[in-house]
């Protein structure tokens, strides 16, 4: 009994740890922001590394999702006579919900776990170490800029999938089952606001932004330094990302519907 | 110097040594790295416990031991990235573990190490990971680093592969980089962390060369951690022996080798069985056959 609790003790002690140095490394780095000179180029790759590259994978889910949402909910509103009502069913879905959680998802799978493995495995061949003997900081050098890139890269991949994801609902509602175009964009116009829909929207893609790359980075960061380390830090990351996208979406849901 | 046995007295506590050869002074010199009862402990483990070792500047001193006795570790409690439990590590006057972190980083900035992995950066190439130290700490021009990285690469050897990329390198070559990485900032100490493990005998005996020449072209200090006893104790001026966590003989190479411990002959010799026990402790072969129970 006692070497249960005993056992209890230091797995929340170590649960605590983690939590004190993932603050720690967070800490560093949002009070250490890369200087313009050397530290702006190396944000700017890290945006095309983990924005630009996750394009595609972005915009091809997107568009499918769109289409898709566009399907379903045509069938449904038909049902009660509102098809015309498919814009702003699509629009708010998007920009309230899909938009920034799937973005948020597919980042994590994509760049996330990219980030994670990338990290580790500096650390496990001494680059980290080497990096840090040559009186260079590592979080300064590698982490702050992979944190910000990511940061930067998720409202703006989350505004991307917004744009195509209606697009694509556009081609099945417009162009496939017949809509008027006119009362599609008009109602859609009419029954989004700007600041309830898209910028809460955008705030949460920016707060996920900061989750799913901040998990990502230390998870590489503190990986033991071994094949199987980083393969665990990689898994970790991803599925810590995803439950913590689902978990804070609730949260800021709450809270954006309660008026803050 | 290395055939000659010499003696180190200390003068008080100013880490300055008076060395005597044959019994008359030739030179008063200042130890660049000190530690004093030194203790250190990893999961519970004493892997150093009261340990003394003195590098003068100038010299290269070896540090041998078996595998998984914290010669490394030796290195990294020297490079401030660890921090003794007990004790104190002196780097050129300051003391390592009481250091900020922006003036363990600035004394880092006189300090050179090679690791064992070489810790290449794999998305630059050979030209760009010498000069990444000096485009991180200084603002020369582009024309300066050219230059200052093809003599550093010349100096190894390995100009003519300025534009490849480390994954295109041998492992001789790969520490080879690592090492004109690391004088990129004419470092006052330079450490080499099992800079021959699974090298061939030709890549053993460039490194090897490069070590002692780099050393004595450039005065600095080096410390070579190896169990690559004969080509290690070539090059050492001084050897540290450790076990046990504990330094089990130190002197010359020719005083170590005529050292009469058992625990170090059985390391310089490769002997299989001694006061290391070929065995790994456990219960008798009878015991665990026949499937009996006991201690």
């Amino acid at each position: 009994m006692i070497s249960y609790i005993q056992a209890l003790g230091r797995s929340g002690i170590d649960i605590l740890q983690q939590y004190g140095r993932a603050g720690v490394l967070l800490y560093r780095v949002m009070f250490h922001i890369p200087n313009l000179r050397k530290g702006f180029p190396l944000v700017l790759q890290q945006i095309y590394a983990e924005g630009v590259l996750s394009l595609l994978i972005i915009i091809v889910s997107s568009l499918f999702i769109g289409m898709v949402v566009a399907l379903q909910g045509y069938h449904t509103l038909a049902k009660f006579g509102a098809s015309q009502e498919l814009g702003p069913l699509v629009a708010l879905s998007v920009a309230r919900e899909l938009g920034p959680v799937v973005t948020a998802l597919l980042f994590a799978g994509r760049a996330g776990s990219a980030l994670t493995a990338e990290i580790g495995l500096m650390k496990a061949t001494e680059q980290l170490s080497s990096m840090a003997m040559m009186a260079i900081d590592p979080i300064r050098r590698v982490i702050s800029p992979r944190l910000w890139g990511g940061f930067i890269s998720m409202p703006l991949l989350t505004i991307i999938f917004n744009t195509v994801a209606i697009y694509g609902a556009y081609l099945v509602g417009v162009k496939w089952l017949g809509l008027d175009a006119g009362a599609f964009w008009s109602n859609m116009q009419a029954s989004v606001e700007f600041h309830a829909d898209i910028v809460n929207g955008i705030l949460k893609s920016i707060v996920f932004g900061l989750v799913v790359t901040w998990i990502a980075v230390y998870q590489g960061y503190d990986a033991e330094p071994t094949s199987a380390g980083i393969a665990n830090a990689t898994t970790r990351s991803v599925v810590y990302s995803s439950l913590a996208i689902l978990g804070l979406d609730f949260v800021l849901t709450t809270m954006m519907i309660g008026g803050w | 110097m290395a055939l000659l046995e010499n003696k180190n007295c200390y003068l008080g506590n100013i880490g300055i040594i008076i060395t005597i050869f044959n019994g008359c002074t030739v030179g008063r010199m200042d130890n660049l790295v000190e530690m004093n009862e030194l203790c250190f402990e990893r999961n519970g483990r004493a892997i150093f416990s009261n340990v003394n070792l003195t590098i003068p500047r100038g010299q290269v001193t070896a540090v041998m031991g078996p595998s998984g006795t914290g010669k490394t570790t030796l290195l990294r409690l020297i490079g401030g990235e660890l921090r003794p439990s007990r004790g104190n590590v002196v780097v050129a006057g300051q003391s390592v573990p009481k250091l900020r972190r922006k003036a363990l980083f600035q004394l880092r900035r006189r300090m050179g190490m090679l690791f064992q992995n070489s810790g290449l950066f794999t998305h630059l190439n050979v030209f760009e990971n010498v000069a990444f130290p000096l485009r991180e700490h200084t603002r020369l021009s582009n024309a300066m680093i050219r230059s200052l990285v093809l003599m550093k690469l010349e100096m190894v050897g390995l100009r003519g592969a300025h534009e490849l990329m480390p994954s295109e390198l041998s492992g001789g070559m790969s520490r080879r980089v690592a090492l004109a990485r690391a004088i990129a900032l004419d470092p006052e100490l330079i450490m080499y962390d099992e800079p021959l493990s699974g090298q061939d005998p030709i890549s053993m005996g460039v490194l090897i060369k490069l070590i002692r020449t780099v050393n004595d072209a450039l005065g600095i200090t080096t410390i070579i951690v190896s169990h690559d006893v004969q080509e290690t104790l070539s090059i050492a001026d001084y050897t540290y022996v450790i076990a046990d966590s504990k330094i089990i003989g130190e002197g010359t190479p020719r005083s170590i080798q005529a050292n009469q411990s058992e625990q170090v002959q059985q390391f310089l010799q490769g002997l299989p069985d001694g006061p290391v026990p070929f065995h790994y402790p456990s219960r008798s072969l009878q015991q665990d056959l026949l499937g009996e129970k006991g201690a």
